[in-house]
C-alpha cells in the first residue's frame, strides 16, 4: 500500500471517536448552561471545533509520516 | 432548608436555580450520573448527564466484552485506569468485588465481567484477545468517568457562567472616568 494510504485503513477506527466527541461537547456544554437551547447551541459549535481541530491534526500527521 | 444553596447571580428570573443541599446533590450525581440533578428538580440536564454519561461507559464496556473496567493493584497491573472509571459511581463499583472475590481464589459473578485478571499470563492473553477493543473500551469508560466529575461540579455549584454581559475594560473605563482620574 502506498504510505499516503496508510491513513485510510485505519478510518474506520475514526469512526470511534464521533461518540465520544458528541458526549463530551454536550456535557460540556451542559455545565455551562441551564437551558436545552443554547446547551444544543454550544455543544454543536464545540463538537464541530473538535472535529476541525482533530481533522487539523490528523493533515499535519498524515504530511508528516508522507514526508519522513 | 439553612443548607440550601441559590444560583441566581446575573441570572434571568426564570432561570435561578435552587441548588437544595449541594453536598447531597454531588453525592447523588457521583452514585448514578444525573441522579443530583434529578434530586435538584433539574430533570432535562439530569436526563443529559444520565444518557451521554451511561451510555458512554456501558458503550466503553460493551466493546470490551466487560473486560475494560477492573480494579487491580498487584505488582505488574497497576490499574490507574479504574481510578477515573471509579467517578461513574454506582456502575463502576461491582469491579471492587469482583477484585475482592478473585484475589481471594473464588469464582468472580457475572461470567468475569469486570473481573481483574488472575496472574500476568491472563492479563497477556486478555491483551491478545481483546488488542484495540480493551484499549478503546478504557478510553470510553474513562472518559465517562472524567465526565461525570463535570457533572458532579454542577450539580454542586450550578452550570459555570461566564458573565452574560461581559465589558471589555476600555468600556469600563469609559463608563467610569471620574474616579481614576481624580489622582
Amino acid at each position: 500500500m502506498h504510505p499516503m494510504l496508510l491513513p485510510l485503513a485505519q478510518v474506520n477506527l475514526m469512526w470511534y471517536s464521533l461518540p465520544l466527541i458528541v458526549a463530551i461537547s454536550l456535557v460540556y456544554s451542559a455545565t455551562r448552561h441551564e437551558q436545552m437551547q443554547p446547551i444544543l447551541v454550544h455543544a454543536a459549535r464545540l463538537g464541530t471545533m473538535i472535529v476541525l481541530f482533530m481533522t487539523a491534526i490528523l493533515i499535519g500527521l498524515a504530511l508528516l509520516s508522507w514526508w519522513l | 432548608m439553612s443548607k440550601a444553596a441559590v444560583v441566581e447571580s446575573s441570572l434571568p428570573p426564570d432561570e435561578v436555580i435552587d441548588l437544595k443541599d449541594p453536598l447531597v446533590a454531588a453525592i447523588l450525581a457521583w452514585l448514578v450520573p444525573g441522579m443530583g440533578h434529578f434530586y435538584q428538580g433539574r430533570t432535562r440536564k439530569g436526563v443529559l448527564f444520565m444518557v451521554t454519561i451511561l451510555g458512554t461507559f456501558f458503550y466503553g464496556l460493551f466493546i470490551s466484552e466487560g473486560r475494560a473496567v477492573y480494579a487491580s493493584w498487584v505488582d505488574g497491573d497497576k490499574r490507574l485506569p479504574y481510578l477515573c472509571q471509579v467517578c461513574v459511581g454506582l456502575p463502576a463499583l461491582p469491579a471492587l468485588v469482583q477484585t475482592y472475590l478473585v484475589r481471594n481464589g473464588r469464582e468472580p459473578l457475572f461470567g468475569g465481567v469486570m473481573s481483574p485478571p488472575v496472574d500476568v499470563a491472563a492479563l497477556n492473553d486478555l491483551w491478545k484477545r481483546l488488542n484495540r477493543q480493551l484499549d478503546l473500551g478504557t478510553v470510553y469508560t474513562m472518559v465517562a468517568g472524567l465526565l461525570n466529575v463535570l457533572a458532579i461540579y454542577d450539580a454542586y455549584g450550578g452550570p459555570v457562567r461566564l458573565e452574560p454581559h461581559e465589558e471589555s475594560p476600555r468600556k469600563k473605563e469609559d463608563d467610569e472616568p471620574a474616579e481614576s482620574s481624580g489622582g
